[in-house]
């Protein structure tokens, strides 16, 4: 069976490309991968499981999914918010905003790490404020969700923006010429269309937090079964030379990220079909 | 972005629009300016002379020096790889290339600390070529080859990326006419398909070198945090933060926060280009 489906190009090098291609790959990623996996595999089930479900590892994975999840959940409305309101209105600073939006994506995770930090601790500019109400947030697993909101942002707003932009204007005429409300016309007719693109953005910012590092390991506090995330986790066995324990919350971690890559496959899949292109 | 005037169906009242505006306005400046602002007069506190003293300090300079060639060497790699799977994926049909771009994708959704990780298992000193690495003296993990793989590692989809989709939109049509003409393939590449994709090319490059010089999570496991040594500029501003030397860490920051703030620019103004040139050829 020929690799080539069809006689689909006259243009010349195809062998030569893919070969590097698939060979880089190889080397860069799933070689490297597969020594994870391989070494998984080394220890046995039994280590395997004792390692990677260790009441640490537990409350480690507690920490790091929780905390994604509340900020996924907490950026779905903000971001849809912040889209509308870039994508429908005219206000003065606009198009700064709708830059400052890629900025969590810019900003390297060690200097938004040490920022949100300073900003929140109790003699911060924010955390002065906060602690007069009762609220500590640095060092405590709000200071994680925070820095997790931080930077999952652009992923809800960079995935509904363009779908809001493309938004047929006759349909939401229709549904106001037929006597619905603008309250009606947005739940019946707007939302509907612009739900995948927000589901996508929900499970990208969800799986970005879950293996965030950088920016949050600074205002974590990282107390072992409190405010330890799983990927500090996985550094602090390493630097233990705890090569098993290290492993095993890294594989459980990969097989996460597999999970999620597949999934948000799916429903781009789905946003696509839904909005009518192939 | 196209603002077009909005027909009385599609507009809310004024006094929603406003609500809507002060709260994205409002979190915006909470969640992201503040943090921004933050970084400067951090920077700053201790007044300009002491901040240049420590921008321009040695221990800084060398970890800028090292971020540097490390971005050097990952950068053209992983702009090689993005040609060639570019021009493999967007310009022939073939089996299992939904798999292939699926494949590409992985560092992007692995984490960052995984990345770090699966290096020390292959290199480290009890990882698979430890004893051998050990035997020929070779030092990967805790040097900068251990870094340059894990940052290679995680920057690898990003060229690709942007050049699959650009060369995918362009087309075979102008490189059969360059070779009908009578051009040679490397002339084809060189002179037809690059020219019509060079603003996605420049905006993956940018986007791979951005994060080549702020990878913080992979290269902090490989690194072995050994100063003056294996410091990069994040794992720099992370050693001074540790000792309580906030305004030089805040120092050192504002130079990756520079970093980050013109690729935001340059960002803005390369998708605008190559918007233009989707809107030239009919996309």
């Amino acid at each position: 069976m020929p690799l080539l489906k069809k006689n689909f190009s006259v243009l010349p090098g195809f062998g030569p490309a893919l070969g590097f291609t698939v060979a880089y790959l190889g080397f860069v990623v799933l070689i490297p991968l597969g020594a994870l996996a391989w070494k998984s595999f080394d220890l046995g089930w039994g280590e395997f499981l004792h390692a990677a479900f260790s009441a640490r590892a537990l409350a480690s994975y507690r920490v790091s999914f929780g905390c994604a999840l509340i900020a996924a959940v907490i950026n779905l409305p903000m971001g849809l918010l912040i889209a509308w309101a870039l994508v429908r209105y005219k206000f003065p600073g606009r198009r700064i905003v709708d830059a400052l939006v890629d900025l969590p994506f810019a900003l390297p995770t060690a200097v938004a790490g040490i920022s949100l930090t300073t900003l929140y601790a109790p003699n911060g500019w924010l955390g002065v404020p906060l602690a007069k109400i009762g609220i500590q947030v640095a060092y405590t697993p709000i200071g994680i969700t925070l820095a997790m909101i931080f930077i999952g942002l652009p992923f809800v707003v960079r995935n509904v923006q363009p779908v809001l932009e493309e938004l047929d204007p006759d349909m939401e005429e229709a549904a106001a010429s037929l006597g619905a409300s603008r309250f009606t016309t947005i739940r019946k007719i707007v939302f509907p269309i612009a739900l995948p693109s927000l589901l996508t953005g929900f499970s990208l910012a969800f799986a970005r937090a879950v293996g965030e590092y950088g920016s949050i390991v600074f205002i974590a506090g990282n107390m072992p079964m409190k405010t330890e995330i799983a990927p500090l986790l996985i550094i602090t066995e390493l630097e233990q030379y705890n090569y098993a324990a290290a492993t095993s919350i890294g594989m459980v971690m990969l097989a996460f990220s597999f999970v999620a890559l597949l999934s948000i496959n799916l429903t781009q899949w789905w946003a696509r079909r839904q909005n009518g292109d192939t | 972005m196209a603002t077009r005037d909005f027909t009385l169906a599609q507009r809310e009242p004024n006094w929603v629009k406003w609500l809507v505006i002060s709260f994205a306005l409002g979190w915006i400046i909470l969640v992201v300016v503040l943090p921004l602002i933050l970084i400067f007069a951090q920077a700053f506190e201790e007044g300009g002379k002491e901040y240049l003293q420590s921008v321009f300090s040695s221990d800084t300079l060398g970890a800028f020096k090292r971020t540097a060639i490390i971005a050097l060497i990952v950068v053209p790699l992983n702009t090689v790889f993005g040609l060639t799977a570019a021009w493999s994926i967007a310009k022939f049909d073939f089996r299992g290339k939904n798999l292939l771009l699926t494949l590409i994708d992985i560092p992007f959704s692995v984490s960052p600390v995984i990345s770090g990780l699966v290096f020390v298992l292959l290199f480290g000193a009890q990882g698979y070529f430890g004893d051998w690495l050990f035997d020929h003296d070779i030092q990967i993990i805790f040097a900068i080859p251990g870094i340059v793989l894990a940052t290679l590692f995680v920057t690898f989809p990003f060229v690709a990326r942007e050049l699959i989709p650009a060369m995918q939109a362009q087309g075979t049509e102008e490189e059969q006419a360059a070779l009908s003409l009578g051009a040679s393939g490397l002339q084809t590449f060189f002179k037809v398909t690059l020219p019509n994709a060079r603003w996605a090319l420049m905006y993956g490059i940018l986007l791979c070198t951005a994060r080549a010089i702020g990878e913080f999570g992979a290269v902090s496991v490989v690194s072995g945090h050994i100063r003056g040594e294996t410091d990069t500029l994040p794992l720099h501003v992370e050693i001074l933060y540790n000792e309580y030397n906030f305004a030089a860490a805040f120092s050192a920051a504002t130079i990756l926060a520079g970093f980050g703030l013109v690729s935001l620019v340059a960002k803005r103004y390369m998708e605008y280009k190559i918007r233009k040139s989707l809107a030239k050829t009919g996309v």
